[in-house]
């Protein structure tokens, strides 16, 4: 009897530990038509780095210097000084360098969201750009740990380090977004290579570069989707993906590039957003708490009736011997 | 049931000995070390960085630690869910190396966070993300740790004669002992589920997704009832009293089935999603993988035989190589199989000081525990024959 009631209770915990809960699986979640993100194009890179300046003199953030005494910023990868670089990347199989602007992606369905515990990172439900509050921050790294593309990094020198990440310039007391104003890095590109806009636009343009000529001469917008400003040139050879469409759920950041974004060091991920997977196993196990309710119902049960009896033998043996109780 | 096992403070009262000050001594280095972190910031002393946002702290102090601290649940699973009461000398021993295990993992846990000072946020419903792993293993940890000092609490009730209190704790001992097997099944899945979301940069031959959970509450389940084995044979050993091998043997045979299903499901899962090709391909990965599969093999094979199951000595390897076995699991997934995909020169390996802290931290429970066990009935009393 006991043997089957144990297993009773714990095959179904089992089945509910494991149900993949089809029923209220949790798909990507949806990208908001007023979403607002960027468009970058590698093949107009320059490599200048003028947006790498600009977003450090906007973040308050210091040079990263190859020797105490070099006069320039030498970053050379994402970190809690360098929200956005600009790095070379060489194609496997030519000569050619190819550059590549790394910051935040922004996210459809953002990993950094879905995991922290205190909601310290935010996605805006209208502009879509992930924010995030220090001031509520336990600093567990668990945002780093889920963001595929590495950017949230933790300030591990100092005594009260503190989460930095590409908030799209729009962070309290810079605000830029909320005021009309641009990205510091799409503000300043001389080239084109990086615009801001809503994804939607931004992806409608994307997809007018592939399908042009390469060759032909096209119209490269300056700084905004919307600006009155241009600059006219030959199209590139691209590669024909557009990456952050459905990547991970989607991204707010968008890439277009003449070689592969492997090469670039961009991880190939899939189109179901990790985020979705985890909510997803989370929610069919907790979801209402039925679940744990259920099995807390049963141990109750059994616990209350094994422990009354050993209790009661307890008390007979200890009235029978009360001296020697330690 | 329950009037052969009563229990008694070990006889020898002698605290300062020379294990115990050995213990003392490197308990003393970790918390030097752990001033050096609360005033310089974590980059001091960790080699943590921007490709592994988790080192030790996390991986061994928590979920090892938490893991090897299943042997309270491994337990009350056993003696009050299951009814069987002859394992009952087994439960004090077992809660008082979980209250210890927990504890420190929480505290560990705190030392690692990066905003330690903001950590009540977490306790805040406003703030609460209920999509978050992460929330659901803070909350569980910190409630189980309380239920655990809560399932504790007689053994100091009787060693200070408040029997009333006792008395009035027994009558509703039963709903913490339900809720302190519940909260241990929610977050050691958890501790599994936490990989979920990381995607990609957990290696394929760790990352199970939806199976993570499953394989989680299996190995700390194992690793709960091997651990119980382990610390039943040092206390013999060390404090040289009589084995209990009769009834540990009982144990082996619940960790070999876990083992059973847990191995079926791994390997299973592993061939479904064509990932067991990477076991073979010669890399550090490939290796600890292999080195896992063994540790995991070894106690199966050990436990299978009726005749090796019920020496104390055979029964001593089985749970070791277990406990080897679940802990490297934990760090394949956590550490070893990470894939920070950053560039090549990001790598980890724990500082010295690091480690230092770590191994301070075992030096605390093992103090604790021998300790307690001289002040306080938790070992059962020894029958003279």
């Amino acid at each position: 009897m006991d043997r089957r009631n144990f297993l009773k209770l714990a095959s179904s915990s089992a089945v509910i530990a494991t149900s993949s809960g089809t029923a209220q699986a949790r798909g990507n979640l949806p990208v908001s038509d007023e979403a607002v993100g960027m468009l970058f194009d590698a093949t107009r890179c320059i490599g200048c780095r003028a947006c790498v300046v600009e977003c450090k003199d906007i973040n308050g953030m210091p040079p990263e210097k190859a020797s105490p005494d070099a006069p320039w910023d030498n970053a050379q990868d994402l970190s809690a000084d360098t929200l956005n670089i600009i790095k070379a990347h060489k194609a496997e199989d030519s000569d050619e360098f190819s550059f590549i602007k790394r910051n935040c992606m922004h996210c459809v369905d953002a990993g950094c969201v879905s995991v922290c515990p205190v909601s310290a990172m935010k996605k805006d439900p209208v502009t879509g750009i992930v924010s995030h509050d220090p001031d509520v921050c336990i600093g567990c790294r668990y945002c780093v740990a889920a963001c595929p593309y590495n950017i949230p990094k933790y300030e591990y020198d100092e005594t009260f380090g503190q989460i930095q990440k590409c908030q799209l310039c729009n962070q309290k007391g810079v605000e830029h977004i909320d005021n009309n104003q641009l990205p510091g890095c799409a503000e300043v590109c001389p080239t084109g290579a990086n615009i801001y806009g809503t994804r939607k636009e931004l992806l409608a343009e994307a997809k007018r570069r592939l399908a042009a000529k390469p060759g032909e001469n096209y119209v490269f917008k300056l700084n905004a989707i919307d600006s009155p400003h241009y600059q006219e040139g030959p199209l590139a050879e691209y590669q024909q993906h557009i990456y952050g469409e459905f990547e991970g759920g989607g991204t707010q950041v968008l890439l277009l590039a003449g070689t592969s974004f492997q090469t670039l060091g961009m991880p190939d991920l899939p189109e179901r957003s990790y985020a979705s997977v985890s909510e997803t196993v989370q929610h069919s196990i907790y979801g209402g708490f039925a679940a744990p309710a259920a099995v807390l119902g049963g141990l109750l049960f059994l616990a209350r009736r094994n422990i009354k009896a050993e209790q009661e033998s307890d008390k007979n043996n200890n009235n029978k011997d009360k001296g020697d109780a330690s | 049931m329950s009037g052969l096992h009563e229990h008694k403070a070990l006889g020898d009262k002698k605290l300062f000995t020379l294990p115990t000050f050995i213990l003392a001594v490197i308990s003393f280095i970790a918390l030097v070390i752990l001033a050096k972190r609360f005033i310089f910031g974590l980059g001091a002393v960790t080699n943590l960085n921007d490709g592994y946002p988790w080192g030790i702290w996390v991986v061994y102090d928590v979920v090892v630690g938490t893991g090897f601290a299943c042997g309270g649940y491994a337990m009350a699973l056993v003696v009050y869910i299951a009814n069987k009461g002859k394992y009952h000398p087994l439960v004090r021993p077992a809660l008082l190396a979980s209250l210890f295990g927990y504890t420190l993992g929480g505290i560990s846990a705190f030392i690692d966070m990066g905003r330690y000072w903001n950590f009540y946020n977490m306790f805040l419903p406003s703030q609460m993300n209920l999509n978050s792993v992460m929330l659901e293993v803070g909350l569980c940890v910190t409630a189980y740790c309380i239920v655990l000092f809560i399932e504790f609490a007689p053994t100091l009730l009787e060693r200070f004669k408040k029997h009333k209190l006792k008395e009035k704790l027994d009558r509703l001992l039963f709903i913490f002992i339900a809720v302190g097997v519940l909260l241990p099944t929610m977050h050691q899945s958890s501790l599994g589920s936490l990989l979920i979301a990381m995607g990609f940069k957990v290696d394929p031959l760790w990352q199970s997704s939806y199976l993570m959970p499953l394989f989680a509450i299996l190995t700390a389940m194992a690793m709960g009832f091997s651990i119980v084995i382990f610390e039943a044979s040092m206390v013999t050993v060390g404090f040289r009293r009589h084995s209990e091998t009769h009834l540990l043997k009982g144990l082996g045979k619940v960790i070999q089935a876990l083992l059973g299903v847990f191995l079926i499901l791994r390997f299973g899962d592993l061939v479904m999603r064509d990932a067991l090709s990477g076991a073979f391909d010669g890399s550090f990965k490939a290796k600890m993988f292999l080195l896992e599969a063994v540790l995991f093999i070894i106690p199966l094979v050990i436990l299978s035989s009726n005749n090796m199951r019920s020496k104390g000595s055979h029964l001593f390897v089985a749970g070791f190589t277990m406990l080897c076995a679940g802990a490297l699991y934990r760090f394949n997934a956590f550490l070893i199989g990470w894939t920070p995909n950053a560039s090549d020169s990001v790598v980890y390996f724990p500082s010295s000081q690091e480690l230092l802290v770590s191994i301070g931290i075992i030096a605390m429970e093992i103090l604790g525990y021998i300790l307690f066990v001289k002040l306080l009935p938790v070992l059962p009393k020894e029958e003279h024959a």
